[in-house]
């Protein structure tokens, strides 16, 4: 007796980045901006975490961006609109914390593009100022536009190739803005692990209060297995219970790397050319630039 | 027949050679001739006292008497009148300490193996399609929610439909069976006979509702209030795992045993990349603990390919808190045991992997609360295991996902539920719990036993609603 988590809708929004409409009426009554989901493709598939990245709880219908990566990713992408997930459960994870901070800053960068919309959402409905910042390699793979800019009061975006907005990332876009004068008073990342580090480190001199949606690697997302454990501030934590939203000025990023056996920067380097190949560029300048 | 009371049978099982390098199941189980030679032994004593030593009181000399009669599944019948999954029992209990223990024979010899025998006549049921299917009473229009699918939830579900309440079953992962399931390996209890069992409720018309992380999807106030369960039993179990707060813990390759063994079982990484979870295999294992969670994850990495996979244990052979089998099997298979010797700190090579560990010898002390002599370390004793993967295997505590949304539930201060012992209620009306969620980690038999209590306190809470109106 398994239960149905029927595919609405799934499309590729821009190369190598597919959206996922799925019905549960469960999840998608319950779901708070800042959670996940636990999914599995088959019956032999690993358990992966996603995103919760909107939700329609009259339609009971919740959305995910899928960003293919290794084989999960990959036997998830390859099921049809029609089919059903084998596994679903959520939604996991504490909410965000989302309430009136002032000018909240939100960055997104790969899968975080179609994730951190619910926190604009609810920030803004929290009565905050929000600015939006999203990144790329390029022009061509950003996406979610319309639907960030329909909620942030300010919206910018940058690309690595300087094809669209600023050239270069998230960060550089914040130390611009934060140099012309503007204030911020939270600020919140969802990305690639090396973009919310760097975004973490540039908040960190201004004092910006800086919340990250850390992604490790996850097993039962309900604190059971111990499998995504991080050193903050000295403790240990789990991102499945704890998180994922993770105050990422006390996060021990060298840890957190080196537990996806990447210590060294070219690991994470060659890291980020797997988990970004189609979205950042940071691998080609950590290279020495030269477009691929 | 004459008694015989020669020596108790051996149970034929795979050479330890062979099966330490794979994942089916040790024990083969008893043929027939040997469970009648076993049974033969039975002195089917007036005053039992076998059955005093378990848990759940099975009518052990009325069983071992049908198979005497060469009626297996009659015996397979006898034993489910007070324990519902004996193919699980005759394997997991450790009999040893209980019915076994008690048993007349074992004061001058040894013991009837009962759980062989009990074993035998559950497999012949299943295995021979004479499983029968309880009638269901008629339906009482009262709802039951059970949160949880380890063994005392499924005890819980399985007494109440038969009584014609309406069960369902709210499991967080994406298969039945909890611990029997996710902890447990294939090699001592294979996972068809969980499924089959789960599949005996289900036809009997209980509702498994997987991927139901209760606390998230739903809390129990809601699961009350608004989906209209009338009474909720709580089986969460114990699952959050401890470590030694140690320096270098978070070392890659040092796994919790819950880790290890839920990417190992659950998710059959051992049969990578055909199930896409990996697990790491390392050359040199290293087990801290020495219970039955250890004693799995030490067989595991053996059978996942380990040259050396080796127990790290702070106190004696003798305290060993494992079934006595398991040890004789890890032993047998070649594991290896660092009695009396505990951890202090983990090191790390250039890529952030355990490499070694720093262990301390200790010695036994003055005996500690629980009567056992405390092991006290010896200064000076340091030295390092060289190891490339570790499995931390020293106990489980409450894990907080549930409550987090739970009002009224009291807890004691180990975060374990406090219940009423006669009728497992909790502190607040109609919300029951039992197994490892109030006991702290125990037995499979301890938590069907606390199901049971549970189930019979829920249907007459039920039928005393019904009077009521
Ligand atoms: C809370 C949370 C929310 C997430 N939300 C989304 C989302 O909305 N959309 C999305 O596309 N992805 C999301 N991720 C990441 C996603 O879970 C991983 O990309 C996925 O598990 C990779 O599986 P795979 O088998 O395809 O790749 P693998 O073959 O497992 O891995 C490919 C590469 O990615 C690395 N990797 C493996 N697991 C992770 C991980 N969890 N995070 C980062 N890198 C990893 C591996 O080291 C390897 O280099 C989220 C992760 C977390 C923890
Ligand atoms: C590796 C290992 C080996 C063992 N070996 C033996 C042995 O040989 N003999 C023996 O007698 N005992 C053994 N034990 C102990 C025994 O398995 C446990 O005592 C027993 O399983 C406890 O049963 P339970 O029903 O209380 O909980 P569990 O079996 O732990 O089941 C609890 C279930 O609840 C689910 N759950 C948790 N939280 C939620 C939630 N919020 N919502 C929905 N579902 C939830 C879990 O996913 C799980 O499926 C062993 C334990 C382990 C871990
Ligand atoms: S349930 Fe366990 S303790 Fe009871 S008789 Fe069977 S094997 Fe022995
Ligand atoms: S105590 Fe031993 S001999 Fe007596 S009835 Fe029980 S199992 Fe048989
Ligand atoms: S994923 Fe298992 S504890 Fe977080």
């Amino acid at each position: 007796m398994r239960r149905e988590y029927k595919i609405i809708e799934k499309y590729e929004v821009v190369p190598n980045v597919h959206k996922f409409v799925i019905r549960d009426p469960r999840i998608a009554k319950k779901v708070k901006a800042g959670q996940f989901v636990l999914v599995m493709a088959n019956e032999k598939g690993e358990r992966i975490p996603l995103t919760l990245s909107d939700w329609d709880p009259k339609e009971g219908t919740i959305t995910l961006y899928v960003l293919e990566l290794g084989v999960s990713t990959m036997e998830l992408v390859s099921l049809s609109k029609g089919d059903s997930l084998y596994s679903l459960a959520g939604p996991l994870g504490h909410p965000a914390k989302v309430e009136k901070f002032g000018n909240v800053l939100l960055g997104g960068g790969c899968f975080g593009i179609g994730g951190i919309y619910p926190l604009a959402k609810a920030m803004k409905e929290a009565g905050n100022s929000v600015t939006v910042i999203i990144e790329a390699r390029s022009n061509y793979l950003l996406y979610n536009r319309e639907k960030l800019e329909g909620v942030a009061n300010e919206f910018f975006t940058t690309t690595s190739d300087g094809s669209e907005g600023m050239r270069g990332h998230v960060q550089d876009k914040l130390q611009e803005l934060v140099k012309d004068g503007r204030k911020f008073d939270h600020a919140y990342f969802m990305g690639c692990t090396f973009m919310l580090m760097q975004c973490a480190r540039a908040t960190m001199p201004h004092k910006i209060p800086t919340g990250v949606a850390l992604n490790a690697i996850m097993l039962d997302g309900t604190g059971m297995c111990g499998c995504c454990r991080v050193t903050v501030g000295g403790h240990t934590k789990f991102v499945c219970v704890d998180g994922p939203e993770i105050d990422g000025h006390l996060v021990d990023w060298d840890e957190l790397f080196i537990r996806k056996h990447i210590y060294r920067e070219e690991e994470a380097v060659s890291y980020q050319s797997h988990a970004c190949r189609s979205l950042t560029g940071y691998e080609r300048e950590a290279k020495g630039g030269g477009e691929a | 027949m004459m008694p015989n009371l020669s020596g108790r049978v051996k149970m034929p099982e795979q050479p330890p050679e062979i099966r330490a390098r794979n994942f089916q199941e040790v024990p083969f189980g008893l043929t027939e001739e040997l469970a009648l030679r076993e049974a033969s032994r039975c002195l089917n004593c007036k005053n039992p006292l076998c059955r005093t030593g378990c848990p759940v009181a099975v009518k052990i000399p009325e069983f071992i008497q049908l198979i005497k009669q060469e009626r297996y599944a009659a015996a397979a019948r006898k034993i489910k009148e007070t324990n519902a999954l004996p193919a699980v029992c005759g394997r997991v209990c450790p009999q040893e300490v209980q019915c076994e223990s008690k048993c007349v024979l074992g004061i001058k010899g040894e013991p009837v193996a009962i759980g062989y025998l009990e074993r035998f006549c559950a497999d012949y049921e299943r295995e021979m399609g004479l499983t029968e299917i309880p009638e269901p009473a008629p339906p009482t229009g009262k709802k039951v929610a059970v949160i949880g699918s380890g063994p005392s939830g499924l005890t819980v579900a399985g007494d109440l439909i038969k009584l014609g309440h309406e069960v369902h079953i709210f499991e967080a992962l994406h298969k039945p069976g909890g611990v029997l399931t996710y902890g447990i390996p294939e090699f001592r209890l294979p996972k068809k006979i969980v499924q089959a069992e789960v599949d005996n409720l289900i036809k009997q018309g209980v509702r498994l509702e997987l991927d139901s992380v209760i606390g998230m999807v739903r809390t129990v106030d809601e699961l009350i209030e608004e989906d209209g369960f009338d009474a909720v039993y709580i089986g969460v179990g114990a699952g959050l795992p401890t470590f030694m707060n140690i320096p270098g813990e978070n070392l890659n390759n040092i796994y919790s045993a819950n880790e290890y063994l839920t990417r190992a079982n659950l998710m059959k990484a051992y049969m990578f990349p055909e199930y896409a979870t990996p697990v790491e295999r390392g050359k040199h294992v290293v087990v801290i603990g020495g219970g039955n969670v250890a004693m799995d994850s030490v067989r595991t990495a053996l059978r996942l390919g380990a040259e050396t996979s080796t127990i790290v244990y702070r106190r004696a052979r003798e305290q060993l808190p494992a079934r006595a089998e398991e040890v004789h099997h890890a032993e047998q298979e070649g594991v290896l045991f660092n009695l009396l010797t505990n951890p202090v700190r983990f090191i790390g090579d250039e890529n952030g992997c355990v490499k070694g560990m720093e262990c301390i010898k200790m010695e036994l002390g003055e005996p500690d609360s629980s009567g056992r002599r405390k092991p006290v370390p010896i200064s000076g004793s340091e030295f390092i295991i060289e190891c490339d993967m570790v499995i931390v295997s020293i106990g489980t505590g409450a894990n907080p996902v549930i409550f987090s949304s739970l009002e009224g539930v009291e807890r004691n201060r180990w975060g374990y539920i406090i219940v009423n012992e006669e009728t497992n209620e909790t502190t607040k009306r109609n919300v029951y719990a039992g197994g490892d969620i109030v006991t702290g980690s125990a037995t499979v038999i301890q938590a069907m036993g606390a199901g049971r209590i549970a189930a019979k306190a829920i249907h007459e809470k039920l039928q005393a609603m019904d009077r009521k109106k």
